[in-house]
């Protein structure tokens, strides 16, 4: 089911792409950026000063059945972050966070 | 094949090379990959050794049987002792030393070891050896020295995995190896006593004094000195260069190689005081931790900010990237801030590192931080009580996992408990009730749900976008701006009344959605709502006519009026006001309205004396009804409150029903106030209706005139 993952910086470029198969890269890469148009449009039209990152995942494709995906993603995201080595902006480069991805990719898969 | 008669050295020697060769134990067959690695460790050249593997026969056979290895053993030894190699030399050559196998540096100095050093520390401990750096000491050493001694097959496992490592660099290979070594049964030798480290200062010739040092290193932990040099990074960053990742600096070649020693004497002491388990902390390095620790924060049971953490580790010059690493594996609640515990796994792994160790993936269970509260007595206990701790790994993860491991299994409880209320996000985290979060709430809760009605009114967080959808829905009732002030409030009103009436929660929910089809049923469902609804309905035209009358305040706008409202009444009321984002209420009333109305007939002219009738009558219901209405308020809060929470709470799990009473409680508080809200808004409206009342008096009179 994950086939890709992506994690984009506020300033949209990719701080974590990685996509199973890993042929169709590029393909996925594209697929991400016209994902954040998407994103973007959600986020016009909320017009609401709460960043509720619920409802902006909720807010796209496939809500709750990937929901635990995405929280799950998230709460390693959140590990990274606290992590006081890591500048942000920095590609991902945690292997914690890594072996989470690939066991997601591969529970769904 | 000719039969082959070994020694009882042979023989024994023998079958323990085929047990190290037979990895797969067939019992039967050695591993093609082995045997060829120990003929290659025999030094023999190529040939020799492909003649030897004619001569055995397996070149014949395609495979190594027992016998078949036994003999080309026979046969390098043959070849190694200058012999022709001949089948019949097998067993013609007299006194024929056993074959060597260089690659058993370890082993042959464990050996040597055997001769000095105690077995009781090294019993089965092979792991306690770190396979030296291979190639250069060894070498040297071992096939010079140890000409007679037993190579050892474990040593020969070494051998491919050493030649990566440098001298300088100290026991390079990561405690995994060892482990690997250590599950490497090779025939239960007893006299092969791991007392790796003591040999193992052998090829630290230079900086070792030699076996001598291995005695004093197995004596028991050694003093401070050699410690200094790990830490040293710490104090004195230029001349940190530990090793390893400077290996370019010359002048550092001795001191390196000094140091290197030192801390692998070091580890080969922490190796072996604890059996089976390269991650122990010894004491002296716990203390080291500790005082390090309180250089950066006094207070023991405190923490040091993951800011301070990364200046200290930064001074240890490892690269960042590993520190992050190094940060990920220690801090174990993921808090940004290092406990004691933390602070001296990481600073651990940080001297492993140093010390050419890989960073493991997972944190080792020895270095995992204790509970709280078994801290203090568990951590010190356990250090040095490493043998029963090791020995039962199993046992310590479940002993510790209580408070860690318990935060991730909540995780899975609060998700599971909020699926089953299909509130997905955890709902505890989110204690602040906001008007959004609530309506997320009631879309994802299944079933019957009072509190649904409230969400078409938490639609409109605010004033602006209340009064703009009320105006846009009386708009279309009315067809005018008039008053939009009052039509905002009347929108309003018609709103709360299904909310007040939890039994007919369902019917408003049911039907708010199929608004556009149920106009009837909204009239059908809530005979309470009913009596009510004419009402507002009538208020709603009262709202009208009124800005109908009020000519004066408006501009031509107001003649437009009355044409225009009954129009827009009988016919787009209906519609439009089903068009209506949020208010159900107002539809429901203007469809009570409409059915009320029907009487009206469908011509414009029929409306106004309509309303008019109404209005006087709902003048005098109003007043009395808004009383009601005020009163119902109050009490409906209690209601709401009580009712959902009554069938969510059956047949669900505690946790539900706590995240069900705190979502109700948090409903609540919304809902009352709005209520006060809405409160305020109604005696506003009756205001205005009273001094509308007021100039319409005024305003008969000449009407009579």
């Amino acid at each position: 089911m994950a086939v890709c993952v992506a994690v984009i910086a506020k300033e949209n470029y990719p701080l974590y792409i990685r996509s199973i198969p890993t042929e169709n890269e590029l393909k996925f890469h594209y697929m991400v950026h016209t994902s954040l148009d998407v994103v973007d449009e959600k986020i016009s039209a909320m017009g609401k000063a709460l960043v509720d990152q619920r409802e902006l995942y909720l807010g796209l494709l496939y809500p709750t059945e990937d929901y635990k995906m995405f929280r799950k993603l998230h709460n390693s995201y959140t590990d990274v972050m606290c992590n006081p080595f890591y500048n942000p902006g920095d590609r991902i480069q945690s292997r914690a966070f890594d072996s989470m991805v690939t066991s997601m990719m591969i529970q769904v898969c | 094949m000719e039969g082959l008669t070994l020694s009882d050295a042979e023989q024994k020697y023998y079958s323990d090379l085929f047990s190290y060769c037979d990895i797969e134990s067939t019992k039967k067959v050695a591993a093609n990959g082995r045997v060829l690695e120990l003929f290659r460790a025999a030094q023999l050249p190529n040939d020799v050794v492909l003649q030897i593997m004619e001569l055995c026969g397996a070149t014949r056979l395609g495979y190594f049987g027992r016998s078949q290895f036994y003999i080309a053993l026979k046969l390098v030894a043959v070849a190694q002792s200058g012999f022709p190699l001949r089948v019949e030399s097998i067993n013609t050559v007299k006194d024929l030393p056993l074959p060597r196998f260089v690659a058993s540096k370890n082993e042959q100095e464990s050996r040597h070891a055997a001769s000095y050093s105690s077995d009781s520390e090294n019993q089965g401990s092979y792991s306690g050896v770190i396979p030296p750096p291979p190639g250069r000491g060894q070498v040297k050493k071992g096939s010079v020295s140890h000409d007679t001694v037993q190579p050892r097959t474990s040593a020969d496992q070494q051998e491919p995995a050493s030649p990566v490592v440098s001298p300088q660099q100290s026991p390079p290979t990561s405690p995994h190896t060892w482990r690997k070594h250590s599950r490497h049964p090779s025939g239960g030798n007893s006299e092969r006593p791991l007392a790796g480290p003591g040999p193992f200062w052998s090829p630290f010739g230079e900086a070792q004094s030699g076996s001598s040092a291995g005695d004093a290193v197995w004596s028991g932990h050694s003093p401070p000195p050699p410690q200094e040099t790990w830490v040293s990074f710490a104090d004195t960053p230029p001349t940190s260069t530990l090793l390893t990742m400077h290996p370019a600096s010359v002048q550092d070649q001795t001191t390196v190689r000094t140091v290197a020693s030192a801390t692998t004497a070091n580890e080969i002491r922490r190796q072996s005081s604890s059996y089976d388990d390269p991650w122990k902390i010894t004491d002296e390095q716990r203390q080291y931790y500790v005082n390090q620790f309180k250089t950066i924060q006094p207070d023991l049971n405190g923490f040091i900010p993951g800011s301070a953490a990364k200046e200290f580790f930064t001074k240890s010059k490892l690269p960042i990237l590993e520190l992050s690493h190094i940060w990920e594996l220690s801090d174990f609640d993921k808090d940004g801030a290092l406990t004691l515990d933390e602070f001296c796994a990481a600073f651990h792994l940080v001297v492993a590192r140093k010390n050419g160790y890989d960073l493991p993936e997972k944190l080792p269970e020895s270095l995992m931080p204790k509970l709280i509260d078994l801290e203090d007595s568990a951590d010190v206990g356990d250090q040095p009580g490493e043998v029963g701790y090791s020995g039962s790994p199993a046992e310590a993860p479940p002993s510790k996992s209580p408070s860690m491991p318990s935060l991730n299994q909540t995780w899975p409880e609060l998700n599971q408990s909020s699926e089953d209320t299909a509130i997905v996000h955890p709902v505890p985290i989110r204690m602040t009730p906001s008007k959004i979060h609530m309506q997320e709430m009631e879309l994802k809760r299944t079933g019957s749900d009072h509190t649904n009605p409230t969400s078409p009114l938490l639609v409109k967080p605010s004033d602006l976008s209340e009064e703009s959808k009320i105006n846009s829905s009386v708009k279309f009732a009315s067809g005018n701006t008039v008053g939009q002030q009052q039509a905002g409030v009347v929108a309003h009103p018609p709103a709360v009344p299904p909310r007040p009436q939890p039994s007919q929660a369902p019917g408003p929910v049911v039907h708010r959605p199929v608004d556009a089809d149920g106009l009837i049923t909204h009239t059908s469902t809530s005979p309470q709502q009913i009596p009510e609804q004419p009402n507002f309905a009538d208020f709603s035209q009262f709202e009208v006519f009124a800005a109908s009358n009020v000519n004066e305040e408006q501009d031509d706008e107001a003649e437009k009026h009355p044409d225009i409202l009954p129009v827009e009444k009988a016919s787009d009321s209906a519609s439009s006001l089903r068009v209506a984002k949020t208010d159900s209420k107002i539809e429901e009333k203007t469809a009570a309205s409409v059915p009320a109305n029907v009487s009206k007939g469908t011509t414009p002219l029929a409306p106004p004396p309509k309303p008019v009738r109404r209005r006087l009558k709902s003048e005098d219901e109003l007043r009395p009804e808004v009383d009601e209405h005020t009163q119902k308020t109050g009490v409906l809060a209690a209601v709401l409150a009580s009712q959902p929470s009554i069938p969510r709470s059956v047949g669900k799990d505690k946790k539900a029903i706590q995240a069900s009473i705190r979502r109700n409680k948090e409903t609540n508080t919304v809902l009352a106030r709005l209520n006060s809200e809405l409160q305020q808004q109604l005696k506003d409206v009756l205001e205005e209706r009273i001094s509308l009342e007021v100039q319409l008096e005024q305003l008969r009179p000449f009407s009579h005139l």
